[in-house]
């Protein structure tokens, strides 16, 4: 047993310059830690596209990261305006996303797939009118 | 890999900021979640979006270099993104689907 590495960040929802960042941090911590590129690219995305929710459509959240034993935990917690239908955000296209956000490249309704794609684990939970707390793993063992 | 100066040539790319020398595989598209999921480590991204966010996908992808299309420059954030993490970004007057038979062509 390791003592797990643990990384905590506060996600701006205002700016959208710095959006990403806490995954392009992550990504060089764990290249650091030797992972293997495999790894951290499917943690760089997951992590990536869940920062990128909770800027554009919270106004920002929180991110811990925990590298434990046998995987690397994502926990992403805000306090926006939560998730109606889960099922639906989970579809691919579906996107709730303004036109000055598309203008930038987002609202392509791939977020919430992609991170199910490229974790282990996930789980939502939301609370329309309280905040959506989503947890993802990656499995660094076998 | 593929050496990326003759591609430069002969279809008048430019470069923005960075440096490349090669790149392997090709990803064009300017939706940045399909981006973020299909551009694989090394690949040339074509793509007509120019902001901070562009450079943060370029990144975490690990692609070798983003191509602009229809002469599209960067906007100044994104630009003072793209050389603080080091990423090679061009530009190129051609359209994305002429970018993209051009370097098929050249292969
Ligand atoms: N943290 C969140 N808080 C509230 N709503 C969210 C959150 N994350 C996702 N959603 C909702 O789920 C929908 C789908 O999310 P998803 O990430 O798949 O697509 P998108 O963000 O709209 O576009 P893309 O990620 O492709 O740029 C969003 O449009 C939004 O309505
Ligand atoms: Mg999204």
């Amino acid at each position: 047993m390791h003592e797990p590495v643990t990384f905590h960040f506060d996600v701006d929802g205002e700016n959208f310059s710095s959006a990403g960042e806490a995954s392009v941090i992550i990504k060089k911590k764990l290249r650091q830690l030797g992972f293997s590129p495999d790894i951290i690219r499917r943690v760089s995305i997951a992590m990536y596209e869940g920062e990128i929710n909770m800027v554009i459509h919270a106004n920002g959240g929180a991110a811990d990261v925990t590298v434990m034993d046998e995987y690397i935990e994502i926990v992403l917690s805000d306090k926006g305006p939560g998730i109606p239908d889960v099922e639906l955000a989970m579809r691919e296209g579906f996107s709730t996303a303004r036109e000055n956000i598309r203008a930038l490249g987002f609202g392509a309704g791939m977020g919430l797939p992609n991170m199910k794609k490229y974790t282990d684990y996930m789980k939502i939970d939301t609370e329309v009118g309280v905040g959506t707390k989503i947890t993802m793993r990656v499995n660094t063992t076998g | 890999m593929t050496e990326l100066k003759p591609f430069m040539d002969a279809l008048g790319i430019r470069v923005i900021c960075g440096e490349a020398d090669a790149f392997d595989g090709v990803y064009a598209g300017d939706l940045l979640s399909r981006a973020m999921s299909h551009v694989e480590a090394g690949n040339l991204w074509i793509t007509i979006m120019n902001n901070v966010n562009v450079i943060a996908v370029a990144s975490l992808a690990d692609a070798a270099a983003v191509l602009l299309a229809e002469g599209v420059t960067l906007t100044p954030d994104a630009l003072a993104a793209a050389e603080e993490k080091g990423i090679c970004v061009l530009s190129a007057e051609q359209p994305v689907y002429d970018l993209c038979a051009g370097i098929a062509g050249l292969m």
